[in-house]
C-alpha cells in the first residue's frame, strides 16, 4: 500500500477544525476556525452556525496546505462524539457528504481518544499515564487490556469550565485560563477554597462558588486567582499522583486545551520526579481542540479496520473514552 | 528497628517501636508542588480525620488499630502494629468452611462501621487483617463520614469488585456470607444497598462497537 492520506473533521465544541495526516509525512495540514460566544458560554447552535458557515473555506484551506485533492484523501475521519448535538451535526453532515462524493470510507473517532493519541504522537511516548484536561473534561486515564480505563475524573464541572466561568463572571474574558494565570503571579496570599479530592476524583462546582463569592465579598482578586489556580491544581495533581502509583507507569503525558498551562506543567513536573517518571505536554498547536487529532486517530482506526456505514453514523454526545476499543495497541 | 512497610501516594508507613509497643507510624508527606501553607492545612486535616475515624471504630467495637499517638506538626499517626495474616495472602489456603466464616464476620464488621457512619472507601482484602476470630480493618486513608446511601453502596461495590478481581472463585460464595453478616446489623437496609449498588454497577458502560472490514 502507497501513502494513506486521512482527513479529519472536528466540530465536537467551539472548533471547526480540519486537518490531514499523512502515512509518510505526519501532519500535513491542520486548520481551523473557533467560535467565539459574543457573551456567556458557548451556544450550541450559535457554534453549530458558526461550523457551518466556516467550515468549507477551512477544509479549502487545509487541502490547500496538504497540497492534496479530495481525491487524493483515502479516508475521511470525524469526531462523532462526545460534544455538543448541534456542533456534531454540522461535522458529521460534512464528513458523510465527502465521503459519499468522493466515495471515501468513513472513520469515527472519539474526540477524547483523539487527544490521547496526539498526546502521545507529538511526545514520543509509549504507554503514559494521561492527564486530559480542557473545557468539557477533566480525566486521568491510561491504557490497560485493550481500552483506556479511567482513574479518576471530576465528579461535577471541568476544570476549564471551572476556570472559564471564573473569568468570564468577573470581568476577565474568554478563555480564562491565560487571564487567571497572569494574575497568579502577582497573587500573595492564599485564601481559604475547598480543596476536594474524594479518593480518585476531585469535584470544582463548589470551589468556584466560593471563589466567586469572596470576589463579590471584596477580595483581591489577584490572590483569589492565586488560589483558585493553586487549589484546582494541585487537586489534579494529587490524583494523577495516586493514579501513578497505582498503575506504576513511567511516563506521564498532558493533554488537551488546559494543557498549555505552565503552571500546571511545572506543577506536574515536579511531581513526577519524586517517582522517576517523565513528564512532557503536548504541543501547543495540538492542545486546543484541533482537525489533526481526528485526522491522526482516524489513520490509527482505519489501518485497524474501523469504519463505519453512512447509514450508521450517528453522533454521540455522551461517548465515554473507555467505550472505545483501542485495536491499535492491541499487542 | 524501624521498617518500611509501604510508600503509598500519600504516606509513608513505617514499623517501629513505641513504649515497648510494636507500632506502625503513618506519616503524610510533603507535596512540593503544593503551596506550603495548603500542603500543612491538608496533611493536618486528614491525619485527624483518619484519627477521629479510628478512635470512632473502637467506639463501636469495629477492630482496627489502636491510635496511640497522633502528632499534627509531622501529620503523623503512631498506631498499634496488627500482627496476622492479610486475607488476601492466605484466602487460597482457607477451607470453604473458613472463608464463608471470615465473610460473615467481615459483614458484620462493615455493617457496624456504616452503622457507625463512616465509609471506609477502600475495602480490598488487602486491607484486612485476620487475628483469631477477627478481621482487623487497616488503611482508612481513604475514609470518611457518611450515612449516605449512594457512599454505602459505593463502599460495597468496590469490596465486591477486589474479590471479583482477585479472589474470582469465591464471589458467590463469599459475597453471601458477607450478605449475612451486614444483615445482622443493618438489617432489611441489606435489601436497599444490594439493590443500589446493583444499580451502580449497572450505569452505562456498554456501548456495542460498530466495526467493519475494510473491503
Amino acid at each position: 500500500m502507497g501513502e494513506i492520506l486521512v482527513i479529519g473533521i472536528e466540530s465536537t465544541a467551539h472548533t471547526a477544525g480540519v486537518g490531514v495526516f499523512s502515512s509518510e509525512r505526519g501532519i500535513i495540514a491542520n486548520e481551523k476556525s473557533e467560535y467565539k460566544p459574543a457573551g456567556g458560554g458557548i451556544h450550541p447552535r450559535e457554534a453549530a452556525e458558526h461550523h457551518s458557515k466556516t467550515f468549507p473555506s477551512v477544509l479549502k484551506s487545509a487541502l490547500k496546505k496538504a497540497e492534496c485533492r479530495m481525491q487524493d484523501i483515502t479516508a475521511v475521519a470525524v469526531a462523532l462524539g462526545p460534544g455538543m448535538g448541534p456542533c456534531l451535526r454540522i461535522g458529521a453532515s460534512l464528513a458523510r457528504a465527502l465521503a459519499l462524493k468522493y466515495r471515501k470510507p468513513l472513520v469515527p473517532v472519539n474526540h477524547a481518544i483523539a487527544h490521547i493519541e496526539i498526546a502521545r504522537y507529538s511526545t514520543g511516548m509509549e504507554d503514559p499515564l494521561i492527564i486530559y484536561v480542557a473545557g468539557g473534561n477533566t480525566l486521568i486515564t491510561t491504557y490497560v487490556e485493550g481500552r483506556y480505563r479511567i482513574f479518576g475524573e471530576t465528579l461535577d464541572i471541568s476544570l476549564g469550565n471551572c476556570l472559564d466561568v471564573f473569568a468570564r463572571e468577573t470581568g476577565l474574558g474568554f478563555p480564562g485560563v491565560p487571564e487567571i494565570e497572569k494574575l497568579y503571579h502577582k497573587g500573595a496570599q492564599l485564601l481559604d477554597l475547598p480543596y476536594i479530592v474524594k479518593g480518585q476524583d476531585v469535584s470544582y462546582s463548589g470551589l468556584l462558588t466560593r471563589a466567586l463569592e469572596l470576589y463579590k465579598e471584596g477580595y483581591s482578586i489577584e490572590d483569589i486567582c492565586y488560589s483558585l489556580i493553586e487549589i484546582a491544581y494541585s487537586m489534579l495533581v494529587e490524583v494523577a499522583e495516586r493514579a501513578l502509583v497505582h498503575t506504576k507507569k513511567k511516563e506521564i503525558v498532558l493533554t488537551g486545551g488546559v494543557a498549555r498551562s505552565k503552571i500546571l506543567q511545572e506543577k506536574l513536573s515536579l511531581m513526577a520526579k519524586v517517582h522517576d517518571a517523565k513528564f512532557s505536554s503536548v504541543k501547543p498547536e495540538y492542545a486546543g481542540d484541533n482537525g489533526a487529532m481526528i485526522a491522526y486517530t482516524g489513520y490509527l482506526a482505519f489501518t485497524s479496520g474501523i469504519v463505519i456505514p453512512i447509514d450508521k453514523s450517528f453522533i454521540k454526545p455522551l461517548w465515554r473514552l473507555e467505550q472505545v476499543e483501542v485495536l491499535w495497541r492491541k499487542s | 528497628m524501624e521498617k518500611i512497610l509501604g510508600i503509598g501516594a500519600e504516606a509513608v508507613l513505617v514499623k517501629d517501636r513505641y513504649y515497648g509497643f510494636d507500632v506502625v507510624r503513618k506519616t503524610r508527606i510533603r507535596k512540593n508542588y503544593r503551596n506550603p501553607i495548603l500542603d500543612e492545612r491538608i496533611r493536618k486535616k486528614r491525619t485527624v480525620l483518619e484519627a477521629r475515624i479510628l478512635a470512632t471504630c473502637k467506639n463501636n467495637g469495629i477492630p482496627v488499630p489502636t491510635v496511640l499517638h497522633v502528632d499534627l506538626g509531622k501529620a503523623e499517626i503512631i498506631m498499634d502494629y496488627i500482627k496476622g495474616a492479610r486475607l488476601r495472602d492466605i484466602i487460597d489456603s482457607l477451607s470453604m468452611e473458613e472463608v464463608k466464616k471470615y465473610f460473615q464476620i467481615l459483614g458484620r464488621e462493615v455493617g457496624l462501621l456504616h452503622k457507625a457512619g463512616i465509609i471506609h472507601g477502600d475495602l480490598t482484602t488487602s486491607n484486612m487483617i485476620l487475628v483469631g476470630d477477627k478481621i482487623f480493618l487497616i488503611d482508612f486513608g481513604l475514609s470518611y463520614f457518611s450515612k449516605e446511601l449512594e457512599d454505602r453502596a459505593v463502599d460495597i461495590h468496590l469490596l465486591l469488585r477486589a474479590i471479583e478481581s482477585t479472589h474470582p472463585r469465591y464471589v458467590e460464595l463469599a459475597f453471601k456470607e458477607f450478605t449475612k453478616g451486614y444483615k445482622e446489623v443493618m438489617g432489611e437496609y441489606v435489601d436497599v444497598v444490594l439493590k443500589r449498588m446493583e444499580e451502580i454497577r449497572m450505569r452505562g458502560r456498554y456501548v456495542a462497537e460498530r466495526r467493519h472490514k475494510v473491503k
